[in-house]
Parts: C-alpha cells; structure tokens; sequence
C-alpha cells in the first residue's frame, strides 16, 4: 500500500526538551490516521513537522514520497492544514477569506468560486457566504476552516483537534463530514483529546506520550488487547470488595476511591463475579479506547 | 527548515499573495483608511502654516529664506510616510501576527516565512505611498510641490516606507506584548518626529544635539523630501537616499532572522 507520510526516528527538541523522541510511523493513502496522546505528548509538535511549520531536529520524514526539509512548498501545496485555532481573517466575510486563501495556492479564481461553493454547501455553510466570520458560531467557524483547509484540494487532510469547544451536534455534524471526505479517498490525519471521535474515525491510531509512541493499532484491536471486553467499575468499594477483586481478578486497577476491573469474557470467573458484583450497585460497561488512553497514559492530571 | 539560508533564497513572486491579502482588507474599509491621510495634513498646515507662520515668518533654509509653511509641508509627508509604515509593521502586523495568527495560517500554505515578513513591510511601503499620494495632492492645492521633481516624493516614499517598515518589523518580532510599542515610540519615534529637522531646520540646534540627528532616518527622509518638493535636489538628498537604502538592508534582513526566531519552532 502507498504512504502518504513516513515518518522515522522523527525527532524534536526545543530549548533542550525532547517533545518528539523518536517517533516512526505510515500514513497510508485513503486512510484517516489519529495521533492520541495528553497534552504536551507532542502530537502538535508532530503535526507541525509534517506540513513544514517546524523545522525537524532529526529523522527522516516524507510526504508524497518528497522529503520535508527541501520540497516543503510542493508538499504544501497538496496539503490542506486545519489548525487548531480559527485564525480566519475576522475583517473578511466567508467568501472572501476562502478567496484569499485560495490564491496563497495559486488557485485561479473560477476555481475557487467553484470550490468555494462546493465545500460551503458540503460543509452546511451555503447559506452563510456573505457573512462576516465575526458573525458566526464556534461549529460555523470550525466548519469553514474545514472548508478553507480543502480550498486546494489537497491529497492529505491535517486536522488539529478539529471538534475542540464543540457542541454534541457540531461535532456530530464535523464527524459526518470528515467520514464522507475519507469514503471518497481522503487521506486525513488527526489529532485529538476525543475517544469517541478517534475511535468513529480512524482506521488506525498511535497514542502518545513524552513524545514517544506507546501503541499503534487499530481502534477495535487496541481496546481488546490493553483494556478487554467488558468493564466493571466499583465506587467507593467496601473491604470485602476489594479483597475478592484483589483474589480473582487478573486485571484491575485500584484508584481508592473506585475499582476498575478489565474483563475479558473468555475468563472463567467472569459470569460469577459479573453476577456477584452487578449486586454492590456497580456500572458496568463495554471497554472502550479512553479505558486503553488511561491505562497506558496514566490518570495523573496534564498541566 | 530556513535556518541557516540566505532570506532571499526563500523569497519568491508569492510575496505579494501576501500583499493582495492587505489589499483585499484595506480595500473594504477604504473609506475610513483614507481620511486620516487626507485630514492630518489639513490640520497641520492650518496649525502651522497659518497659525505658527505668523510668528515664524520665513526661515533660512539652504542658500535662501522660504516661507515656514513652505518648510514644514514636505516634513509633514515624511512624518507620514514614517506614522504610515511604522505602525503597518508594529500594531497591525502584530495583531495579524499574534492575535489573529494570519501569520499561523500562511505558514500551511506554499508560503515562506520570508515571503510573509517581506511581503508586510511591502504592504506597510505600500500604504506610505498611498498616504503620500492623498497628502501630495492636498498640498500641491496650496502650491507648495514644485513639478516635475515633485513627483520623486513617490519613490522617496516607496524607499522611506521600507525603510520604516522593516524597523517596525524588527520591533514587533522582539517585542514580548502590544503595549511595549509605546518603548520605541517614545524613544525613537517621537524624536525624529521633533528633531528630525520637520518643524525648524537643524541649524538651529547646538551641535551636541544637530549631529545625533543625522543617525536618524526621519532626518534624511525630510531632507529629500524637502529638496525634491522645492525643486532643488542636492548632496543632502544623495546622501539621504544612500542612508535609507542602508538603513533598510540592514534592516530588512535583521527582522527576517527575528521573526524566524520569533515564529519558527
């Protein structure tokens, strides 16, 4: 299968700190690509590099099969970046922001008329064209830098927390969006803070932390392997509690105030204990990949 | 990915897709854009051409005395085209800089950073001239351009206005927040706007204080400007163009390298 992006022993130091430390990984084409991790994981730091914001401290790093560091401006070309702020032009209205950022692409203007218009009504925003960007709501101007980061028709989609600050439906709306790009063969990598949306999205994901890579897989096999089927979480567990988790079951985590117990169904306690526990008014749940996020990143606050 | 290279070496015609992006904005608030130009000479000239000129009467400039009015009009389109570009590059390019992160936006783009930088301080010459060419037209109402040597004042903005614009640019690649531009307008803006030979010639000035003058650009930009708009070209305004164009090389390229300092991670 083709790479869109191969990243090697990627690496980044700022004033001494390594905020990427040997990162390797490979988009592939058509595929949507996630990048997890807490803050300051480097996953930005790693974004960045790849569309030629920041220069690399070492490693190697292709897009489209060219090398970052000499054609950055043909790699740029082919890339459409939305950031994680709205930096739109705020004295502009929607079409002329899309119009100005067209030409820094050498769009001619027809096509970005054209294009324009397309991607507005695509992305729900048709009827907005002539509003200033002041005058419109957080999911609006997500939507239209969604707009404006397709403008050139790029083969690769970098998307920095696209739904941050977003309402259920403006994500919803986002999520239904990006899904139909990649069906029609966008490749798109992604960042974000959100499970639900990088387990909906992706086909394949790393989680990072320190600037390291702690796992790279799919959604579906990440949560089998590092959280199981099914969870069962305990509040404020009585000592009796504790210790009968503590004896039969292999995989939990003790946080004091809460039990988290990973079950996999294959295990032979597993109908016993579900049916012992399921009395003390415990949740239980499907495992799901913020389970694998905690476990792996750990539960210590990121600040 | 820059570090290291010649400037020019990432400096390519795209420069001015960073132009049309100020174009595309001035253009919608044109009409507020064009009165400060338009009025601030006005006011001045009646201040100081009609108010002030009763008590000064002429002065002695060069080889002959011309009316104080006659003086003061042509420093006044160089403390223009000085207001002009130095605040285009300072306030306005650190707010597209830092609050609106146009600068962010740019740079996922085919854009150089060298283009961006570069193509402001264009922009910032770019509206030096277009204030020059209200406030021309303006004074040459009351007859105080001589034509055709006159008509060099354009160029001589294009020239000043880089020269502004890319000290302005330095300033706001170094500067840590928008309020510490009142520190380079207290201490190098509003001298030259006193004492760089605009409101009396410097032979007034004792020595100690006529020869630091000289340092400063506004000074040879009011020079040329003068020579040019009186008619009479002369060894000052040579030496005031070599000036700008120096103070400008340098210049140019230093706020390049602190702003890739500054933005480039």
């Amino acid at each position: 299968m083709e790479s869109v992006i191969e990243a090697a022993n990627l690496q980044k130091t700022f004033d001494g700190i390594k905020a990427v430390d040997g990162v390797s990984f490979r988009v592939l084409r058509g595929e949507c690509f996630g990048i997890l991790g807490p803050n300051g994981a480097g996953k930005t730091s790693t974004i960045r590099m790849i569309y030629g914001f920041s220069p690399m401290t070492g490693g190697s790093l292709d897009v489209f099969g060219l090398d970052i560091r000499t054609d950055w401006r043909t790699i740029r070309s082919k890339i459409g970046v939305c950031q994680q702020d709205n930096n739109l032009d705020p004295e502009l209205t929607v079409m002329e922001n899309l119009f100005v950022f067209a030409r820094y692409f050498d769009v001619r203007r027809e096509d970005a008329l054209d294009r324009a218009r397309r991607y507005l009504a695509f992305m729900a925003l048709d009827h907005r064209r002539e509003s200033q960007v002041l005058e419109l709501s957080g999911g609006m101007l997500r939507r239209l830098m969604i707009v404006r980061a397709l403008i050139n028709e790029p083969d690769l989609l970098i998307l920095d927390e696209p739904t941050t600050g977003l309402d259920p439906q403006s994500r919803h709306q986002v999520w239904e969006r990006l899904e139909e790009l990649r069906s029609r063969g966008l490749s798109i990598l992604l960042t974000t803070h959100y499970m639900d949306e990088a387990s909906r999205l992706c086909d394949r994901l790393i989680i990072m932390d320190h600037g390291r890579i702690l796992v790279e897989g799919n959604p579906a096999d990440l949560i089998r392997e590092h959280a199981g089927k099914e969870i069962i979480e305990i509040p404020n567990p009585r000592h009796e509690i504790r210790e009968l988790v503590r004896k039969t079951m292999p995989d939990y985590e003790d946080l004091g105030h809460r039990l988290v117990i990973y079950l996999d169904e294959r295990e032979k306690s597993f109908q016993e204990i579900r049916s012992y526990l399921r009395a003390e008014g415990c949740i239980m749940r499907m495992a799901t990949l913020e389970d694998v996020f905690l476990r792996l990143t750990g539960r210590d606050l990121r600040e | 990915m820059t570090a290291g290279r010649n400037i020019f070496h990432y400096v390519s015609r795209r420069l001015w897709r960073v132009w049309q992006r100020n174009w595309t904005v001035y253009r919608k608030n044109w009409k507020i854009s064009f009165l400060p130009p338009l009025l601030e000479p006005l006011l001045y000239l009646l201040a100081f051409g009609v108010g002030l000129s009763a008590l000064v009467g002429t002065v002695r400039y060069g080889e002959k005395d011309i009316s104080y009015i006659e003086f003061i009009a042509p420093a006044l389109i160089a403390v223009n085209i000085m207001y002009n570009a130095f605040f285009e590059t300072t306030y306005a390019s650190y707010v597209r800089m830092y609050y609106q992160k146009t600068f962010d936006a740019m740079m996922a783009t085919p854009l150089s950073l060298e283009e961006i930088i570069i193509g402001e301080i264009v922009w910032g010459a770019t509206k030096a001239v277009i204030a020059t060419l209200i406030m021309m037209a303006v004074i040459s109402g009351f007859g105080l351009i001589s034509y055709p040597g006159g008509f060099v004042i354009i160029p001589l903005a294009v020239l000043g206005g880089l020269a502004f614009g890319a000290i302005g640019m330095t300033f706001t690649a170094i500067v840590k927040g928008i309020d510490l531009f009142n520190l380079p307008i207290f201490l190098f803006i509003t001298p030259m706007f006193l004492f760089g030979g605009t409101f009396f010639p410097l032979e007034a000035l004792p020595s100690w204080a006529r020869n630091p003058a000289f340092l400063f650009p506004l000074t040879h930009l009011v020079n040329s400007v003068r020579e040019f708009a009186g008619g009479a070209p002369g060894p000052l305004s040579m030496w005031g163009v070599l000036y700008l164009v120096a103070f400008t090389l340098v210049f140019l390229p230093l706020s390049v390298l602190k702003m890739r300092r500054r933005l480039i991670h």
